[in-house]
């Protein structure tokens, strides 16, 4: 009924062309930037910022980052913690190493050894394909790991093998306070987000998504694989390293390669699957599904009352998100996404059937 | 040169469990097309179960012998994997057939969330040791050869040699029996397979319990020599290059995969470890495996890769 375009027409390329052509999608997205900016820091409390909204937007863009690279470029990743993990200690690194660089050079710095890193690891997509590149992705995780873990040189020789960061600030503004955090992670999501989505609606974009239905069929239009793959591994890292930078930046504050592992990983591809391949806005949903989803776990048996062991609650934890995985899966393989758009088909010709 | 040949020998038997495990793996995906991460969380199950029945039954019928309990342990253990098989079936791959590799994979990595946690519920989180009577003594061979022998670890000898027995069995499996050539033909070409008259599901459900069994035998042998706890569903995952290596669909590659990533392991971090600050087998067999897959894509016995549009 309110969710209707009728008189909404388009009379130049550009309306036609704009992320979104419908005026109520434009209202809708300028209010939730508005709650986003302005009305979250000021009515959410610190714990709220800090260990839900925070996580919840770093990881989002991880998986903006993976999802290029899976879902619109087709080559699957298991090796994304490894990315995450360049660009938080190489960000970390050149913090140490060039005291006085300011905050945002040193997140996009990590984000630009990312991309060389994994540019590297993309070498071999043009070789494998499928599944055998998904474990030949597991040598960028294990790889790096292990370099984190055993060459002291990224650490800077610290003791402990765990790195923090000193207090940090933004054009003079101290980043202590959650709101002040929030709002810098905030704006680096946006933006990258605004970037990812004109990336994958421009030239290049399509480029990807043709590699990805059929790489030999691109190739015979004249599509040349080794740039589009290596582009994709490129963008995706330099988000991925970006995310990670403030993953390690302003979320952790101190971390160990742990920080970083398999699972992390993991839980990415889980945010880009279940959210939906190839959907920008999918990456949120699949971001708060795998960030609400164990913090409302964990509340539970508190919320009902039940009295239930502390590893007995994790390994119940444990098994609920694994069959909630499957769950999905099956209920919808194309993922939460294709939730929304259903439900926005079905709300513009509402209240008819079709 | 002693001290090569036992660094070889102890590769060559490491080798052989990961061909195990890597037979898991090869199993499921030659026979439904899925990529199983929940092999390890599968290894970690049968174990437990193997540690904790072998406790609880003479515990429960107050008999004393080892023997019989642990031959009653493996049979329940050997029940429960058939039940998992046959839950996996009917409530995950049933729903996603055609599905896309990538959710599939996703779904046996919720298969695995899942067995974790539900196996350490039932049986306990803790370390526990699985007893079958491995030997434990070290011996040492072709004292004529070589100046006081080779040193040869009788335990991996023995589970060498119980890997390879199990290989040879499936082997035989696969080529003689009926269900053997139901199986392949299902590899071969599902909807060919379904078109002669082969059900589907239940041979998705018979090849799941082959994994699992593969599954217990592995974590036994795995389980008796470490310990079983919650590292093992992790340490299976050092054997995926294996499979890749040998190529995801042949039974052979994942043996010789095995054999070789055992063999390279140990002789790297041997003689190449220390000058670059050790720990290098966790990533040695991966960047083996990429190396090789950039001038082989389809690993050393897979299928050939033929591109069509």
């Amino acid at each position: 009924m309110f969710y209707r375009e009728n008189g909404q027409f388009k009379t130049t390329y550009q309306s036609d062309q704009q992320i979104f052509p419908i005026r109520q999608d434009r209202i809708f997205i300028s209010l939730l930037l508005l709650v986003a900016f302005v009305v979250m820091p000021l009515v959410a409390s610190d714990y709220f910022l800090k260990a839900i909204l925070i996580p919840f937007l770093i990881l989002s863009l991880a998986a903006i980052g993976l999802n290029i690279l899976v879902g619109y470029c087709g080559q699957i990743s298991l090796g994304t913690g490894a990315f995450m993990a360049v660009g938080a200690y190489a960000a970390w690194n050149i913090g140490v190493r060039f005291p006085g660089v300011p905050l945002v050079v040193q997140i996009l710095c990590g984000g630009a050894f990312a991309t060389l890193v994994g540019v590297i690891f993309g070498i071999p997509s043009l070789r494998i394909r499928g599944l055998y590149l998904a474990v030949a992705t597991l040598a960028a995780q294990f790889f790096v790991d292990w370099a984190f873990l055993r060459i002291p040189f990224f650490t800077n020789y610290s003791s402990s093998g765990s790195v923090s960061v000193p207090a940090l600030s933004f054009l003079g503004f101290s980043l202590q306070a959650a709101g002040a955090k929030y709002l810098f992670v905030l704006s680096f999501v946006v933006l990258f987000a605004l970037l990812a989505k004109n990336l994958v609606r421009g030239a290049i974009g399509r480029q990807w998504m043709a590699i990805r239905d059929m790489d030999v069929a691109a190739a015979v239009i004249g599509i040349r694989p080794v740039y589009a793959k290596l582009t994709a591994f490129a963008v995706s890292s330099f988000i991925v390293g970006v995310a990670g930078a403030l993953w390690g930046f302003l979320h952790l504050g101190s971390w160990e390669p742990l920080a970083f592992d398999l699972n992390r990983s993991f839980q990415l591809l889980f945010m880009v699957i279940i959210g939906g391949l190839g959907s920008i806005v999918g990456s949120f949903y699949g971001a708060a599904f795998i960030v609400l989803v164990p913090v409302m776990l964990n509340h539970l048996p508190g919320w009902l009352g039940i009295p239930i062991a502390v590893d007995t609650a994790t390994h119940i934890e444990q098994m609920i998100f694994g069959s909630l995985i499957v769950f999905f899966l099956i209920a919808e393989p194309h993922g939460l996404a294709k939730l929304w758009s259903i439900g926005k088909e079905k709300l513009r010709i509402w209240p008819f059937p079709h | 040169m002693a001290f090569f040949l036992e660094t070889l020998f102890g590769g060559l038997m490491s080798g052989m469990l990961y061909s195990l495990i890597g037979l898991g793996f090869v199993l499921i995906f030659k026979a439904s097309g899925v990529f199983n991460f929940a092999q390890g969380a599968m290894v970690l199950v049968a174990a437990l179960s193997m540690a904790r029945f072998s406790v609880w039954f003479p515990q429960w019928f107050g008999f004393d012998s080892l023997l019989l309990a642990n031959l009653l342990a493996f049979v329940t253990s050997a029940l429960l994997m058939g039940c998992m098989a046959w839950a996996v079936e009917r409530f995950v791959l049933r729903h996603l057939v055609n599905q896309e590799a990538t959710t599939l994979l996703m779904a046996t990595l919720g298969i695995a969330y899942f067995l974790e946690g539900i196996g350490q519920i039932a049986f306990g989180s803790s370390v526990y040791s699985i007893n079958v009577g491995m030997p434990k003594d070290p011996a040492f061979i072709l004292e004529s050869l070589f100046e006081g022998g080779l040193l040869i670890n009788l335990e991996d000898l023995s589970a060498a040699l119980i890997s390879a027995l199990m290989v040879a069995l499936l082997a035989l499996f696969f080529q003689t029996t009926a269900t053997g050539r139901a199986l392949r033909a299902v590899a071969d070409d599902h909807q060919a397979a379904q078109s002669i008259g082969i059900p589907l599901n239940r041979i998705w459900v018979i090849v799941w319990t082959v994994a699992g069994l593969v599954a217990l035998v592995a974590g036994i042998i795995w389980g008796s020599k470490f310990g079983v706890q919650f590292t093992l569903a992790t340490a299976t995952l050092r054997a995926l290059p294996v499979v890749i290596l040998g190529g995801l669909t042949s039974v052979p590659g994942a043996i010789i995969g095995g054999l070789i990533i055992g063999v390279g392991e140990k002789l790297s971090e041997v003689y190449i470890g220390p000058l670059v600050g050790g720990g290098i087998e966790i990533w040695f067999a991966y960047v083996l495996a990429l190396v090789f897959l950039l001038f082989r894509p389809q690993g050393l016995f897979g299928e050939k890769i033929i591109d069509r549009v």
